[in-house]
């Protein structure tokens, strides 16, 4: 590599650095707590456990459900009812009163088989709240989320960038070198190459799919403009509904047209994820990538009959594959703790890198750079 | 790299420089994907094909020549 090309490409790895590490460093802080959410959240008793019955309880169903949360809080409506995904005998549903803030839910935990209520999970505060906020977009909303998708993008460029310059560095040293009696800058030159080459793959992954879950409300609010409207175009422009029909029915229609899935939620008319007159009923699969991919069922809200349904565009497809691919969270305890380790290998190579570009010495890229331009300047004096 | 006393006379190869580099990432992969591809064997090979780097890296650093 000549030594131009390799300086071009010490200041993309520099910069791009630079400006990215303090948010990645927060990301990484508050990732490691996110990646044992679920653990988390049942230790701190926000998990309701069902009780155990006697004999064979059958579900109340979705209805019964809906009617005991109304009748708790008249004042608020029920925007979703959702499984679950362990144990379709628990079933959440979160609610909104007409002055509630769009991201701001009441929940409600309730046994399926009595229709009991079980527990008022807390999503709204404390310690895994921040983190999860802090992680998302930093309490600012969507600005917050593209912004931080921004410093990912420059991220993934440091890290293209510091691949190349991996190459010039390592010439003359074989790999997994650490020079351990040297000054403590070339110990932490070679182990930030060292970490950051071994976990490439990792990190372009989390990285690259962390991106792309920034773009979560654009994605959606495309699919509502493209296929949500297409499939109910009919729709358009009809009065509101005086009152909802049954969900046990639209639940019904939903198993009906594709029974070898299993619902995974509903989304009331009126949501981000609805129309006016429909109920979603999202299906799942039950391999772990097809219970990823949900397929939204459109069902009439007044009469229960099917409206459309149609596979996940592209691009929501890759908005929910990205998401276990982030998170870590599809392949048991043994890959979060893996990934645990990896997010913290990730804090080792910005801090490094910080350490690096912030110590004031000549650093061995320019001495590098220094050798090839002199021989280069050798060739052309030849 | 003046300031250090390189460990090969020769300069390395670009395929020399990036074998273990790529070998790694290539599992990497492998094991990001299995785990979405399927449960049982197929988180193993995750677990097996992702602890690879973590491995690499404690013998590397902890090895004192």
């Amino acid at each position: 590599m000549r030594a131009r090309t390799i300086k071009t490409w010490h200041l993309v790895h520099t910069w791009t650095s630079l400006v990215c590490t303090l948010f990645l460093l927060m990301l990484c802080v508050t990732g490691l707590p996110i990646i044992f959410y679920e653990e988390i959240d049942h230790a701190s008793g926000n998990v309701p456990d069902l009780p155990a019955l006697e004999g064979n309880a059958s579900p109340v169903g979705a209805d019964a459900i809906v009617a005991a949360a109304q009748q708790l809080y008249p004042g608020e409506q029920v925007k979703y009812l959702i499984w679950d995904e362990d144990d379709p005998n628990l079933i959440y549903t979160s609610l909104q009163g007409p002055q509630s803030p769009p991201d701001e839910f009441r929940v409600l935990a309730f046994d399926g088989r009595t229709g009991n209520l079980l527990q008022e999970p807390n999503y709204n505060s404390g310690f895994m709240y921040v983190m999860l906020a802090l992680h998302i977009d930093m309490f600012a909303g969507l600005p917050g989320a593209l912004f931080l998708g921004f410093m990912g993008l420059l991220f993934v460029a440091s890290i293209v960038s510091g691949t190349v310059l991996y190459a010039p560095f390592m010439r003359k040293l074989t790999f997994g070198t650490v020079r351990h009696g040297k000054a403590s800058r070339a110990k932490w030159l070679d182990l930030h190459n060292l970490l950051g080459v071994v976990t490439l793959a990792w990190v372009l992954v989390v990285g690259a799919t962390g991106v792309i879950n920034t773009l979560a409300e654009p994605v959606l609010a495309l699919w509502r403009d493209d296929q949500l409207a297409e499939m109910t175009a009919p729709y358009q422009g009809k009065p509101p509904l005086e009152q909802l029909g049954s969900l046990n029915r639209a639940v019904a229609t939903a198993r009906a047209v594709i029974p070898g899935m299993t619902p995974d939620f509903v989304a009331f008319p009126g949501t981000a994820f609805s129309t006016p007159h429909h109920y979603m009923v999202a299906m799942h699969g039950n391999a772990p990538l097809t219970a990823r991919l949900i397929q939204p069922v459109l069902v009439d809200a007044e009469t229960g009959a099917l409206t459309e349904t149609r596979a996940l565009p592209w691009y929501v497809a890759t908005l929910l594959i990205s998401q276990p691919l982030h998170f870590g969270d599809y392949g048991g305890m043994p890959l979060k703790i893996i990934w645990a380790i990896l997010d913290i290998v990730t804090i080792v190579v910005l801090g490094s890198g910080l350490y690096l570009s912030l110590a004031r010495r000549r650093s061995s890229i320019e001495l590098e750079i220094a050798e090839l331009e002199r021989a280069e300047a050798r060739l052309a004096a030849q | 790299m003046a300031d250090s006393a390189p460990l090969r006379r020769g300069r390395l190869s670009l395929r020399q420089v990036f074998a273990a580099p790529l070998a790694i990432a290539v599992l990497s992969t492998v094991g990001l994907i299995s785990a979405l591809a399927g449960d049982g064997i197929w988180d193993m090979l995750s677990w097996l094909t992702l602890a690879i780097p973590v491995a690499v890296i404690l013998y590397y650093w902890l090895r004192r020549p």
